[in-house]
């Protein structure tokens, strides 16, 4: 194992961090702050508890994937795309590094600096309502999951797109839709029973599902299930990063 | 003695259709300079890139040092550094910090010492805190330089790096590929400029629409391949060249005051003294006689366009 090449992988990414912290850090929080204000305080206030949890209590976890998702995504997708852009991933491929090695440099950065995200948000949030998680072990487990399977995800985007406009075309047309669907502002027992059945076809409600539950005991779908389809995502997003290192696919000529 | 590198049937066809390199066959000792010449699109940076791992091999093997690129590239690869064509660095990055994040992309524990060395010897260790894209272009060639010297490579690979660098740096580069060679490291260099092969190269590869044409030690191939001239300076100029020394072929110059006979030094008989036998008969008087070898470049025009 290269554990020189995957420290100076992810110390290069956390340093990048840093040096855009406004950017990177500061304005997913000013963005959640937003959404607290809107659905939580204005609109919220008019809106009944649901399953006996206040609306601005219960939009929290589904505020929290809402930053994981997009954040994880466009962390991994930029980390691994820059190289491509400037030409500098001719070092990654000709250095003595296997695809497992250049995954945890990057994947490994993006998913902690999104759990750094998770976690401010989560205490930011504390701020405006009064927050209680019920099974704090698999709240860390499902925001370690998500964080770790959508840098991954974003790292597939990263490697296959070739400009700036399709890095952004699966975050903004497919990831944020699939969010907003997806339960994170409501439960689906709200929806009419057609919708409800459709929205079972949406992948990110496993996730907001199960993660709203580590929180309130409160889900749409069954706990198992949800851990069960994101390890599932996980392990199709690592063979197919071991795939695209393994042909070049979008890496080598 | 066991090559360091050794090519064996080497191509590589893009899914283009475009065929960059056909059959290539090579040994390069340790501890030698080769110097590859080649137009552009001949196939050296494929050739360089293919070794290095950036770009998959259709068929044909390499081995550095006794190991396969593909089954044990991570023996190869850390054996390897490589000074890409194009100026390709990040922006924001401190100079110090990129070389130690190349040196420890290669699994090399970081060694401060070191990197103060080469950046001094690069002359950047002024610049150690700047960002990459403050540098000037040449300080830029010198960075990756350092970058692939960061892991102490025995094998270093110079796609064209003195291209677009002035000819101090140039110089300066030439020194430092000579240091690099004493200390053991064996150096692959693509170049356009016949005369950086001319002056530092052991042995010269050339190489033309993904075929290699010929690898030959620089000395033997000029001797081998390159023809010389011997220019007779006249006192008085001729109008023509008179009939009693039209069997040698000389070129008259256009004030006629300089006749350029053409010979092989390879041949046992160069014609020499019967010319100067002929001359002396048809009453002509000399100033002055000098002779000219053949440079690289023109052996490389030669070649590549008997091979067009």
């Amino acid at each position: 194992m290269n554990w020189q090449a995957i420290r100076v992988i992810y110390t290069a990414e956390m340093l990048r961090t840093w040096n855009t912290l406004l950017q990177s850090i500061a304005s997913p929080v000013i963005s959640t702050c937003l959404y607290f204000v809107v659905f939580g305080s204005a609109i919220g206030s008019r809106i009944q508890s649901v399953e006996d949890v206040s609306y601005g209590v219960f939009i929290v976890p589904g505020l929290i994937m809402l930053s994981l998702l997009t954040q994880s995504i466009s962390n991994a997708s930029f980390g691994i795309y820059f190289p491509k852009f400037t030409g500098t991933i001719y070092e990654i491929l000709s250095a003595p590094l296997s695809f497992f090695e250049v995954v945890l440099g990057y994947v490994g950065a993006a998913a902690t600096k999104s759990l750094i995200i998770g976690t401010i948000i989560l205490i930011t949030a504390s701020f405006f309502v009064d927050l209680q998680i019920k099974h704090p072990f698999w709240m860390i487990a499902f925001l370690l999951l998500t964080c770790i399977t959508f840098s991954l995800f974003g790292f597939i985007i990263g490697i296959w797109a070739d400009n700036f406009e399709k890095l952004q075309l699966i975050p903004l047309l497919v990831i944020t839709p699939l969010v907003f669907l997806g339960g994170s502002f409501y439960s689906i027992d709200m929806l009419p029973p057609l919708w409800q059945k459709i929205s079972l076809f949406n992948p990110v409600l496993y996730l907001i599902s199960g993660f709203r539950w580590s929180f309130f005991e409160v889900h749409d779908v069954s706990v198992g299930v949800s851990l069960l389809s994101i390890l599932c995502f996980l392990g199709i997003c690592l063979a197919i990063v071991w795939w695209m290192f393994k042909t070049g696919y979008k890496l080598r000529q | 003695m066991q090559p360091i590198v050794s090519i064996n049937n080497l191509s590589k066809v893009y899914s283009s259709g475009h065929q960059a390199l056909t059959d290539i066959t090579l040994d390069i000792q340790p501890g030698e300079i080769l110097a590859l010449l080649g137009p552009n699109g001949a196939g050296k940076t494929t050739l360089i890139s293919t070794i290095c791992g950036i770009v998959s091999a259709t068929s044909g093997s390499v081995q550095v040092d006794g190991h396969d690129i593909v089954s044990d590239y991570r023996h190869t690869r850390s054996m390897i550094g490589l000074v890409p064509q194009e100026l390709t660095l990040g922006a924001f990055e401190k100079v110090f910090n990129t070389l130690a994040f190349s040196r420890g992309l290669h699994g090399k524990q970081p060694n401060r010492q070191y990197l103060e060395q080469l950046l001094k010897d690069l002359s950047l260790w002024d610049k150690r805190d700047s960002t990459l894209m403050s540098l000037s272009g040449g300080m830029k060639r010198r960075v990756l330089i350092g970058k692939a010297l960061s892991h102490e490579p025995r094998v270093l690979f110079l796609d064209e790096p003195t291209a677009g660098v002035d000819v101090e740096l140039r110089k300066d580069m030439w020194k430092l590929i000579n240091r690099l060679r004493e200390s053991g490291v064996t150096i692959i260099l693509t170049t356009h400029y016949i005369e950086e092969a001319e002056e530092i190269a052991d042995r010269v590869g050339i190489i033309n629409n993904g075929k290699l044409l010929l690898v030959e030690d620089k000395t033997d191939l000029m001797q081998k391949l390159g023809s010389k001239k011997l220019s007779i300076e006249l006192r008085e100029p001729l109008n023509t060249i008179p009939d009693s020394l039209n069997k040698y072929d000389l070129l008259l110059s256009d004030n006629g005051l300089t006749l350029n006979y053409q010979y092989d030094t390879r041949s046992t008989r160069t014609g020499i003294t019967a010319l100067m036998k002929d001359i002396n008969n048809a009453g002509l008087i000399l100033r002055d006689i000098h002779t000219s070898q053949s440079t690289l470049e023109d052996i490389f025009v030669n070649l590549v366009a008997d091979q067009s």
